[in-house]
């Protein structure tokens, strides 16, 4: 599964309602069938931490760390990239 | 209630004009000015937005402003919040470059709009409006989901051209941060919540390190460390207590941010009058401004860090006998 998340946010991916609702709506029931979900950030160009860890940090708590293996960030700017990263790591250690 | 609008209140020096506040008699508000020249930090307007829309407050009374900087006042919208004719006619012009008047933020739709409009009221750079716009989505959201206001939150910005600056202020009326963090957190004081409050990795909603699916308390220490990377002022004021971080030295090479607000260089004082909510006032310089992606770079570091840290000190130890 392929998720456009400018779809849900626009260029600036700051809404933490709509990342709720990407997460519980779509990313967890298609994990939860063993798919693969690439989240595509295509034309997003800046993204909140607090977005970002509405989006994913539940993924990583429910799944692990593992899930990373299906769970994919597709067309991520460098700051989007280092945000993600930093959820990832953070989510990882705690 | 007695607020005094002074020569000049910027973050600087805006201890004295907070210490000059009288939050007594709280049915009225009366705005008293000085009567040559008034300058002021947005934050200040926010502030007076946000004690007029108190449930308590029965009349407001403003003395008639004299100083020639009066037209500032109302053309950042003061008067309406005071629902109070200010006397002042004066030319609309374009408001594009210079500020955002005061507004009033009360649902995540209207944070959503007012951020795609006010790039264009400020002529930022993508650049410039990265931050800017980070701060704001933080800080309007720390009050939608937190303040328990009904009245949201007050939000203003201006831009000056000499120094190249952007000043920033976002206020609400709420519970304020030692109720907030106090739900999960032991908390003794207003000024211990300002300091867990800016630490990475603690929230309100959870003791639990890495926070809920919702929440991480990382939102002010994001925007405290885009303070610090750019030598820029960050305030934050709630209940008696205020801390504020103050510019870094220049001359230091290698910026580490600190988990920690006290390790910052700061100042912070507990016996304020009690505001009731929380005030956060921010200068954002655009001559300074790292790129975001680098300042990224060095939160990743200690927002990592401070949770290992964290968790190690929970570890349970060997005992050895």
């Amino acid at each position: 599964m392929e998720i456009k998340i400018f779809k849900f946010t626009g260029f600036f991916a700051e809404d933490k309602d709509a990342a709720q609702e990407i997460r519980i709506n779509k990313i967890i029931p298609a994990l939860k069938k063993g798919e693969k979900v690439i989240l595509n950030f295509q034309k997003v160009d800046s993204a909140t931490q607090s977005f970002v860890h509405a989006l994913i940090s539940d993924v990583l708590r429910k799944f692990g760390g593992e899930i990373l293996d299906r769970l994919l960030f597709k067309n991520c700017n460098l700051t989007i990239q280092k945000i993600v990263t930093i959820v990832t790591e953070y989510m990882q250690e705690s | 209630m007695k607020i005094h609008l002074p020569n000049s209140a910027f973050l600087g020096n805006i201890d004295s004009f907070i210490k000059s506040y009288d939050p007594s008699n709280g049915t009225i508000l009366e705005i008293t000015a000085n009567k040559k020249w008034i300058s002021v930090h947005p934050v200040i307007l926010t502030m007076i937005a946000g004690l007029a829309k108190l449930k308590k407050i029965k009349e407001i009374k403003c003395e008639t402003l004299e100083a020639k900087s009066k037209y500032y006042f109302e053309r950042m919208g003061l008067f309406k919040f005071l629902n109070l004719d200010s006397g002042i006619t004066i030319q609309e012009h374009e408001s594009a470059g210079r500020f955002i008047p005061i507004t009033n933020i009360k649902t995540s739709e209207e944070l959503n709009n007012f951020i795609k409009d006010m790039i264009p009221l400020l002529h930022l750079n993508p650049e410039e409006a990265e931050p800017f716009r980070y701060i704001v989505s933080e800080l309007v959201r720390n009050v939608l989901e937190h303040s328990l206001s009904e009245r949201g939150a007050f939000v203003c910005a201006q831009y000056y051209k000499k120094s190249n600056i952007i000043r920033i202020g976002i206020v609400d009326i709420g519970v304020g941060v030692k109720r907030t963090i106090g739900k999960s957190h032991s908390v003794n004081s207003d000024m211990q919540a300002l300091q867990l409050a800016c630490t990475p990795g603690i929230t309100g909603t959870t003791s639990r390190e890495g926070g809920t699916d919702y929440n991480a308390g990382g939102g002010l220490f994001f925007i405290k460390s885009i303070a610090k990377v750019n030598r820029d002022f960050f305030m934050i004021y709630s209940g008696e207590a205020m801390y504020k971080l103050l510019k870094r030295n220049a001359n230091t090479k290698r910026i580490r941010l600190s988990s920690d607000p006290f390790l910052d260089r700061h100042s912070k004082g507990e016996n304020y009058p009690y505001w009731q909510g929380t005030v956060v006032g921010i200068d954002i310089s655009l001559d300074s401004n790292q790129l975001f992606s680098t300042l990224l770079d060095l939160i990743r570091e200690t927002y990592t860090k401070s949770v290992r840290i964290r968790k190690k000190a929970k570890y349970k130890k060997p005992k050895f006998i």
